[in-house]
């Protein structure tokens, strides 16, 4: 899926639930995490819920692999690595997830007081792409 | 009994309303919303009778100091105390504990003492003993409860020793609601020469606290949960004890003497009260005690013993849900786990429906973890908690046990 086509399946949305359920159904679908990185290395820090992120960098793009056992997370979770995922470093600093996020009608999640790790996974995701950008320097 | 609908009247929360509809509080355990009393009483301060207390020789910081000391001796009658000067205004109960961690702790605490608390502590009074036995070389030992919250005998007698130097016990789990029996574990500490401190958060807002009758060395709790302002705690300490104490933070208000070689102190309380108080909070937080003690603890408890069994009961027509503590004795206090369902996503659901619960570790991970968890959903009443608050929260839990169905 395309980020503009989710952007088109958010749109025929009417209410929270329906947005949400839809939401679920992402997390249910995302690519699985391998067990054996559920461990407190992967573990993103500052979340309520238990949040994993795995980065793969290869040929100067990023894959990056999650999951969380709360559900509404784990599909905050697809939508963000569908936004993220097969990057290059310089293209994962120039998205503004904040508009992504406002035009999906989920800007709700990236309110501080919220605290589902969203903003933390984001963070994380950043400093790999700032790692990875030093390392070529 | 009193009648509650009327007493929601007294919280201006209660007729604010989020997207349209109203507010279902059910996280007074984290803290307590406030009745119109407390906020006039700050107002009218802040209005009329503001300035600096202990400092000014006129009449308005006559007037404050008068209203700040008149809070101290309404704690002082709230929980018994022998007298006022006993009473030590703080920032919170977390800062209560630290002071008696840097103060007594520092100065009695050396290699070979041990320090006992329960497996049941909040963080607030679990890790700043944490850091005292780092920086002392004394041991922390933890005494085990039961999976329901009780306390073991047992364990407890059998950790407890010459070697203990200090007792530091929740009143009421935070997590589990579950109570202590604090007279048999002060009578057992008096016994081996342990100190006794006792967190009495939670305990406070639901039960009467007679420190004289408990024995105990010291015992802490906060403004906020008693509905009170932020920012007020209060430190109860035995006169003997505080006296002996070093202060704990220097500067103004706190003195005796002062040259610029050397400096004498104040006797208790202004010797651990350094700087410009919280007097406002400190009145405010006076007035919620007053707002209390005019329903009276026999009223308090019986209300919630008639939500807790109306909640009992409504709680099993939500399919896995599971009390996590002692379900035929629900306390106001208690967590839930609903098989299947992250608390985190049960409480997003909450939220849409505007009802307010606390998810996560509580602030006491090694008990949640201790449970078998990592985190865990909790309902807290206030003494303005109504049925209909819980038909909204059965409501809401059963939409959400149908919404993350697969």
């Amino acid at each position: 899926m395309t980020l503009n086509e989710l952007l088109e399946n958010f749109a025929f949305f009417e209410d929270w639930e329906e947005k949400y359920q839809y939401v679920i159904d992402l997390g249910r679908r995302l690519e699985p995490l391998d067990a054996r990185y559920k461990t407190d290395e992967w573990l993103v820090k500052g979340c309520q819920s238990q949040v994993w992120l795995v980065p793969h960098y290869q040929e100067n793009h990023f894959h990056f692999c999650g999951d969380s056992d709360a559900i509404l997370v784990k599909g905050i979770i697809a939508i963000v690595l569908l936004i993220y995922n097969d990057k290059t470093p310089q293209e994962i600093k120039t998205v503004d997830i904040t508009e992504i996020f406002a035009k999906i009608g989920l800007e709700e999640n990236l309110t501080p007081s919220r605290r589902n790790g969203m903003m933390s996974m984001v963070e994380k995701i950043r400093q790999y792409a700032d790692g990875a950008m030093e390392k070529k320097e | 009994m009193y009648d509650v609908y009327k007493i929601r009247k007294d919280f201006p929360i209660f007729s604010h309303k989020i997207d349209n509809r109203p507010i279902v509080y059910l996280d007074t355990a984290a803290s307590a919303q406030k009745p119109t009393a407390v906020l006039q009483q700050m107002r009218r301060i802040y209005e009329q009778a503001y300035a600096n207390p202990h400092r000014g020789s006129y009449t308005l910081s006559e007037q404050i100091t008068a209203a700040y000391e008149n809070a101290r001796k309404t704690v002082q009658e709230f929980i018994n105390a022998e007298s006022a000067k006993e009473i030590i205004f703080t920032r919170n109960a977390t800062e209560s504990i630290n002071l008696i961690a840097a103060t007594w702790g520092a100065e009695n605490l050396k290699q070979g003492d041990e320090i006992l608390i329960s497996q049941a502590e909040h963080h607030a009074n679990l890790v700043p003993w944490q850091n005292l036995c780092r920086k002392t070389g004394a041991k922390l030992i933890i005494f085990a409860i039961t999976d329901q919250g009780e306390f073991i005998k047992e364990d407890f007698a059998q950790k407890l020793s010459a070697r203990t130097k200090l007792v530091a016990v929740t009143a009421m789990s935070n997590v589990l609601g579950s109570v202590f029996p604090l007279k048999e574990i002060i009578r057992a500490s008096r016994q081996t020469g342990a100190k006794v401190l006792i967190d009495a958060c939670q305990f406070i807002v639901h039960r009467r606290v007679d420190v004289q009758d408990l024995d105990c060395d010291f015992l802490a709790f906060s403004g906020h949960k008693t509905y009170g302002p932020t920012g007020i705690g209060v430190l109860y300490g035995k006169a003997d004890l505080l006296r002996s104490m070093p202060p704990y933070q220097f500067g103004g208000d706190m003195i005796d003497q002062v040259t610029y070689e050397k400096t004498t102190y104040a006797d208790i309380p202004a010797r651990f009260e350094a700087g410009t108080p919280a007097a406002v909070q400190a009145i405010g937080m006076a007035e919620g005690l007053k707002y209390m003690q005019d329903i009276g603890y026999p009223d308090i408890i019986a209300h919630e013993e008639q939500i807790s069994a109306y909640a009992t009961d409504r709680l099993q027509e939500v399919p896995n849900l599971k009390i996590i503590g002692n379900p035929d004795k629900l306390s106001g206090v208690f967590c839930f786990a609903i098989n299947g369902i992250h608390p985190q996503d049960i409480a997003f659901i909450l939220n849409k429906e505007n009802v307010c619960i606390r998810t996560g570790h509580h602030c006491a991970q090694p008990l949640v973890n201790r449970l078998g968890y990592t985190s865990l959903a909790r309902v807290s009443f206030g003494l303005y908690t109504t049925k209909e608050d819980i038909d909204s929260l059965v409501s809401a839990l059963l939409k959400a046990e149908k919404f993350f169905k697969e």
